[in-house]
């Protein structure tokens, strides 16, 4: 084994020469929670059956390649039928999975008990991105991947490759430790999957569905994962970052989010200069515009439409902040006005009407947003 | 070609000559080339698509084609390797040998046997037609994955979803058919003194898998048709905004889907057991509960499609219940296994390049076999589903071991079909190459999974790094092995070394007992079997 995981490692060296290395890993991790505790434990016991099992089988075969060839001067056997054999390897078998289904149903009986729970976060997918909604809090923040620019060819290659290429994420879903959190499931769009290896959870977001599962986090830690179910173009780039905090931290945190939420409030009733939109809105836009109709604005011919010149974002102003903010239906254009707060929408839009050559210079405030929606 | 065939053919052979012999050809040996042609075609365009992918995982960071692409990619490589070469490359085999294993002249619905094949090039021209129309800029071909689960495929899927819905349809119709004429073949020309169970092993599990496609390809019809209405008439059937049910889309496809893996393997099963007898000198092993064991799979394969939707938030009774069923899986194939051992027990084996085929099958197949159970287990699925574990898996059992069985199948009958022995040198070349690099390329793949990596993701964090470029180098010596058994099948249709009517010292059957090259006309008269 580990002299395999020295050739894989050198072989590795070779092909990578230049990337940076993360330290790979080539079996399940046991993860911190007793489900991914309990499914590690199941799969490993599985995998040694199987291994038992083929060591067996293919022992036979092998054995039997070697002293049973005819160059060899073997001389076929007659027999072609045994009852008793036969039986026998149909029970052995029907005997090793009962055994294995024991500790499974255990396992899974347990996994699906969500009563008790102290805490409940909705988990919501979008394209391409989580939403959480702390339930019991009015906390909700969305989760966006930090770079962006990673999901397109043309700009790929400007984003650094660190340990945490494709791994951060700008807001963390922040838990406290040793509490039992009903996670609660569900899509904006498409189905998605949230998938967190190290919790062994992983539940498909539906549209339309509440999916449930639960965590009890042991540790502090940031933890993360990934969307498992293909969602579209970025599915590849909307990570899960996880923080666990001690529970005295995660109280802290819930009182700054608040306090941030109340600035955030009286943001919107002010009046910015265009200056401030236009730095604030080239933000907005690259962590929720961007995947669609690109850094450059000139969007993908035929799939997303460009607002490089386009008649909406060069036209009428409130048709450009309704279909920001209302979507169009029927297709991949989203409401955003249950996304972004009206400083975001108005900033945004300000940026789409004035970036690329658009120069309309129109300047949109929060308030025209507000009267808007 | 045709040609240099021709002029081996018996004399008294009418034969109708040019372009029309193919366009209306009513004959299953010319229909069966035809399929397998069209599966071989198939098979380098998918093949190539897969290069794409491996090509773009190389390194982590995006290299060669945006994410838009990469997953029509993922979607055209699913969608042709299983509809395009696996399907139409066992109906090919199953068109020219089950008429010459049961003695029958011809198959008995031969005109819709034209019919069947014939819609092929207009299902797949369609499916190819949207990609074509995609590297023109057009909008995008299909890029759901070959799964197309609602609403991606539904509300948001491209314009050019409903080229594939038609295409699907097509290709459904075609496999009905296809299937109605392997059944009415089976029913009613078997010659006589052929019993039910005097029928090869290859016969019997095409005749099961043609009742699992009469079965479940109207489902898919079902489903890609409530599809079309979705996409176009304003139905919601698949759309919770609508009142529908984006999870009935999983069941109703999955209904269809997991006959649909069996579909793919049974008919492996029966030419790994025809090979394996021929090779060990030796009957096979427990004829009748290989037969019992294909029933028993077939019908297991009905009652198990849920455990492909574990994550989906499925009642916990229907967790177990599906858990359970999908476990009593393993032990029909476990008697398969064990059969074929048992046969190569205590034989005089040889191994020609279609043994050593069936041997890998018999190694990989079971290793796909073994993950296979390990993802039946739910509460370790959690951790497998949608990951490269599960790409390891469905490449094992198909890719090593349906492919696998089809290149075994092409070598141990083409010497009948042709007249020629190929060339063994080449062939084991071949199966080296093909055996080693689907190995390098499909084994690091379980790590992949297990470490965390999900599947039909374009580009990837850090720690996939080594395993993927690894994968890569195993996909490139897999793909272009292959150019070297095209040449030996055209070395092999334009000459050789002429082969024997038994050709191997151990075949035993009554397509062995024809000429080879096999007449255009076999079995005029019906032979009796004892």
């Amino acid at each position: 084994m580990r002299a395999a995981k020295h050739v894989a490692g050198l072989l590795g060296l070779m092909f990578a020469s230049g990337q940076a290395l993360a330290a790979y890993q080539m079996n399940l991790s046991p993860g911190v929670t007793t489900f991914s505790q309990g499914a590690y434990d199941i799969h490993t016991m599985v995998m040694w059956i199987c291994v038992v099992i083929g060591a067996i089988v293919f022992g036979a075969m092998i054995y039997s390649i070697i002293n049973h060839r005819k160059s060899k001067g073997a001389v076929a056997a007659e027999f072609h039928d045994n009852t008793t054999i036969e039986i026998i390897w149909t029970i052995i078998p029907f005997l090793i999975l009962i055994a294995m289904a024991i500790p499974a149903t255990k396992v899974l009986l347990a996994m699906e008990d969500t009563s008790n729970s102290d805490m409940s976060i909705k988990v919501t997918g979008y394209q391409w991105k989580w939403h959480y909604d702390y339930l019991d809090e009015e906390i909700s923040f969305f989760s966006n991947i930090t770079t962006p620019d990673a999901a397109n060819l043309s700009t790929n290659a400007s984003v650094k490759k660190d340990d945490e290429y494709l791994l951060d994420v700008d807001n963390k879903l922040v838990i406290p430790v040793n509490t039992k959190i009903r996670l609660l499931f569900t899509s904006n769009d498409v189905i998605h999957a949230w998938w967190l290896p190290a919790f062994g959870v992983k539940k498909d977001a539906i549209p339309g569905f509440i999916n449930e599962s639960w965590i009890n986090v042991p540790e502090p830690g940031i933890y993360r994962g990934k969307c498992a179910e293909l969602c579209g173009k970025n599915h590849g780039f909307m990570p899960i970052v996880v923080e666990a905090k001690s529970k005295e931290d995660y109280l802290a945190w819930v009182n700054s989010q608040k306090t941030a939420a109340a600035e955030a409030a009286a943001s919107a009733e002010k009046t910015w200069t265009k200056a401030d939109l236009m730095s604030h809105g080239e933000k907005v836009y690259a962590t929720t515009c961007g995947a669609c109709h690109q850094a450059n604005g000139e969007g993908l011919p035929n799939v997303f439409p460009a607002l490089k010149g386009s008649a909406i974002a060069t036209g009428d102003i409130a048709k450009h902040i309704d279909t920001v903010v209302h979507g169009v239906s029927g297709t991949a254009m989203q409401a955003f006005g249950a996304q972004l707060n009206d400083a975001d929408l108005a900033a945004v839009i300000t940026y789409e009407r004035n970036a690329w050559g658009n120069d309309t210079g129109d300047v949109v405030q929060p308030s025209n947003i507000k009267a808007a929606r | 070609m045709s040609a240099v065939i021709e002029e081996h053919h018996d004399h008294h052979d009418h034969k109708p000559t040019g372009i029309g012999r193919w366009l209306f050809s009513t004959n299953h040996k010319d229909i069966g080339t035809m399929y397998l042609w069209f599966s071989f075609i198939m098979f380098f365009v998918g093949g190539s698509m897969a290069l794409i992918i491996r090509a773009e995982l190389f390194q982590p960071g995006l290299q060669l084609v945006e994410p838009e692409f990469f997953n029509q990619m993922t979607t055209l490589h699913g969608l042709i390797m299983v509809f395009g070469v696996i399907m139409p490359g066992f109906v090919g085999l199953a068109n020219w040998m089950v008429p010459m294993m049961i003695g029958a002249p011809d198959m008995a619905l031969p005109r819709m046997n034209n019919w069947s094949f014939w819609l092929l090039p207009g299902a797949f021209g369609l499916l190819i037609a949207s990609l074509i129309m995609s590297l023109m800029g057009l909008g995008s071909a299909p890029n759901f994955g070959w799964t197309f689960y609602a609403p991606l495929s539904t509300t948001y899927g491209p314009a050019s979803t409903d080229y594939f819905i038609f295409s699907v349809h097509m290709m459904g119709i075609s496999s009905i058919m296809g299937a109605i004429n392997i059944i009415a073949t089976i029913m009613n020309m078997r010659a006589p003194g052929m019993s039910y169970m005097k029928m090869p092993i290859f016969v019997w599990t095409w005749f099961i898998t043609a009742y699992l496609l009469i079965a479940v390809m109207p489902v898919l019809a079902g489903v890609v048709t409530m599809m079309l209405m979705d996409r176009n008439f304003g139905t919601s059937f698949f759309n919770a905004a609508g009142g529908g049910d984006p999870v009935m889309f999983q069941h109703v496809f999955w209904f269809f889907g997991h006959p649909e893996v069996y579909i793919m393997i049974l008919p492996a099963f029966g030419v790994v057991s025809q090979i394996v007898p021929t090779f060990a000198r030796k009957k096979i092993f427990g004829y009748s509960s290989m037969v019992y064991a294909t029933a028993s799979i077939a019908f297991l394969s009905f009652i198990v499609w849920a455990h492909h939707m574990f994550t989906t938030g499925m009642p916990v009774a229907g967790e177990l219940f599906f858990m359970y069923a999908t476990m009593l899986i393993a032990i029909p194939t476990g008697v398969k296994v064990f059969n074929w051992v048992s046969t190569m027990w205590r034989g005089s084996m040889t191994f020609e390049t279609p043994m050593l085929f069936a041997i890998g099958f018999i190694f990989l197949f079971t290793i796909g076999g073994f993950t296979g159970l390990m993802m039946c287990i739910a509460p370790a699925d959690f951790q497998y589903h949608d990951t490269y574990f599960i790409v390891a898996h469905f490449h094992y059992v198909l890719a090593t071991g349906a492919a696998f069985s089809i290149m075994a199948a092409v070598y141990f009958w083409i010497p009948k079909w042709t007249g020629n022995m190929y060339d063994e040198k080449l062939g084991k070349l071949h199966f080296w190459l093909t055996a080693i690099g689907g190995n390098i390329l499909f084994f690091p793949m379980h790590f992949l999974g297990l470490a965390g990596m999900p599947r039909r993701i374009p580009d990837y964090s850090l720690q996939f790094a080594e395993f993927n470029a690894m994968a890569t180098v195993g996909a490139f010596i897999f793909g272009f092995s292959q150019l070297i058994f095209l040449y030996n099948v055209i070395k092999t249709i334009r000459g050789g070394e002429k082969a024997t009517d038994r050709v191997w010292e151990g075949a035993d059957g009554l397509e062995w007992t024809l000429p080879s090259p096999a007449p255009f006309h076999s079995f005029t008269t019906p032979p009796t079997v004892k």
